[in-house]
């Protein structure tokens, strides 16, 4: 068993599809497995397995134009990634974007090539002025989550939950 | 051939189909015949074009979606026609020109100029239908065949080096953005 938390993972999908989230990309990594399979095996949800992240801020902006919610699953490597994308397609055109990030490279890291992106994650978020908060304890994930996508839309601006270890990951 | 020509060959088909361009001249050429609601030009963000192409045609499946794309840009984001051609949107056309340069910022060759073949890498990625064209009536005919067939079509018209005079036209990027949703969502 992987020690991924899937109840944990089943409290956040359950969030997602209570805000009306229709479209869902994703780029594999440890922690978001179950959330991609919960995904997958949801008749009623779009999945857009990617290439790389950056791609999912092109897909989550088109759905958003035509009327689709949506969300990006992806890790922080990911969101490193899709800078370009998410300044100048999601910030210069006001599209609101919900990214959760699992936030690797923070406290009880094993992998030591999590670390580096661990430690630049949050000052990028606020240098690009990206409203940001954490799920790490599985009773506040639906309000957060809630919060975020209201925001999102009030905005036109993107969010981003960070994916605690706390919340993702069972063993101590 | 030259983007505006072919843009021009087939401008009436576009008046229903929602269509999203790459910057720059594309753009630009685009609003010179003719600025639509239905006509969305993403001015930066190299390489999404595709991508938002993608997330139109699945949230509207009953729609035509036609993306106008260019070598520079395909170049920037090759992982996305492997992602193109994994989801398939039967409604999607995806036009490339390839003019072999990055015209807009002093035509620097870009690889296609050295013999990298992009209908070959959409064909390659899976795309089901691809072709490349050189003359004005094998553009049309290509295009009008992509949108008969119903399925994934990436049509490689090389055109020549050549753009407008300027980039930048009076329509705000906000306000085509917002009349593009609001048109999507009519």
């Amino acid at each position: 068993m992987s020690p991924v938390s899937t109840a944990n993972s089943r409290t956040v999908y359950d969030a997602l599809k209570a805000c009306g989230i229709g479209l869902v990309s994703a780029l594999p990594e440890t922690w978001l497995v179950h959330l991609i399979r919960m995904a997958e095996d949801d008749p009623d949800m779009i999945l857009v397995r990617l290439a790389k992240e950056e791609e999912g801020v092109g897909i989550s902006a088109g759905a958003h134009l035509a009327g689709v919610k949506s969300a990006m699953l992806m890790q922080n490597h990911g969101f490193l990634a899709s800078i370009n994308g998410i300044v100048s397609c999601a910030q210069l055109y006001r599209i609101p974007l919900l990214m959760l990030i699992s936030y690797r490279g923070e406290f009880g890291e094993r992998d030591p090539w999590q670390t580096e992106g661990g430690g630049v994650t949050e000052d990028l978020l606020r240098a690009l002025k990206i409203p940001f908060s954490y799920l790490d304890r599985a009773d506040h994930v639906v309000s957060r989550l809630a919060k975020a996508q209201t925001l999102a839309l009030s905005s036109n601006k993107p969010v981003a939950l960070l994916l605690c270890r706390d919340l993702m990951w069972e063993e101590p | 051939m030259t983007r505006l020509e072919a843009l021009s060959a087939v401008y009436p088909r576009l008046e229903d189909r929602i269509v999203v361009t790459i910057m720059g001249a594309v753009a630009a050429e685009l609003q010179s015949i003719g600025h639509r609601p239905n006509f969305f030009y993403l001015q930066h963000a190299m390489g999404l074009a595709s991508s938002m192409g993608l997330g139109i045609a699945l949230s509207k499946p009953d729609r035509q979606v036609i993306v106008f794309d260019g070598d520079g840009s395909v170049l920037m984001n090759l992982g996305g026609l492997t992602t193109l051609a994994r989801y398939r949107p039967r409604n999607l056309t995806h036009v490339v020109f390839d003019n072999e340069s990055l015209l807009s910022v002093g035509g620097f060759p870009t690889a296609t100029a050295t013999g990298s073949d992009l209908a070959r890498i959409a064909a390659a990625a899976g795309v089901p239908r691809t072709e490349t064209v050189t003359t004005i009536d094998a553009f049309t005919r290509a295009f009008d065949a992509a949108l008969a067939s119903g399925d994934l079509t990436s049509i490689v018209a090389k055109v020549d080096p050549v753009g407008p005079s300027a980039y930048v036209t009076d329509l705000s990027l906000l306000e085509n953005r917002f009349q593009f949703q609001r048109y999507l969502r009519s």
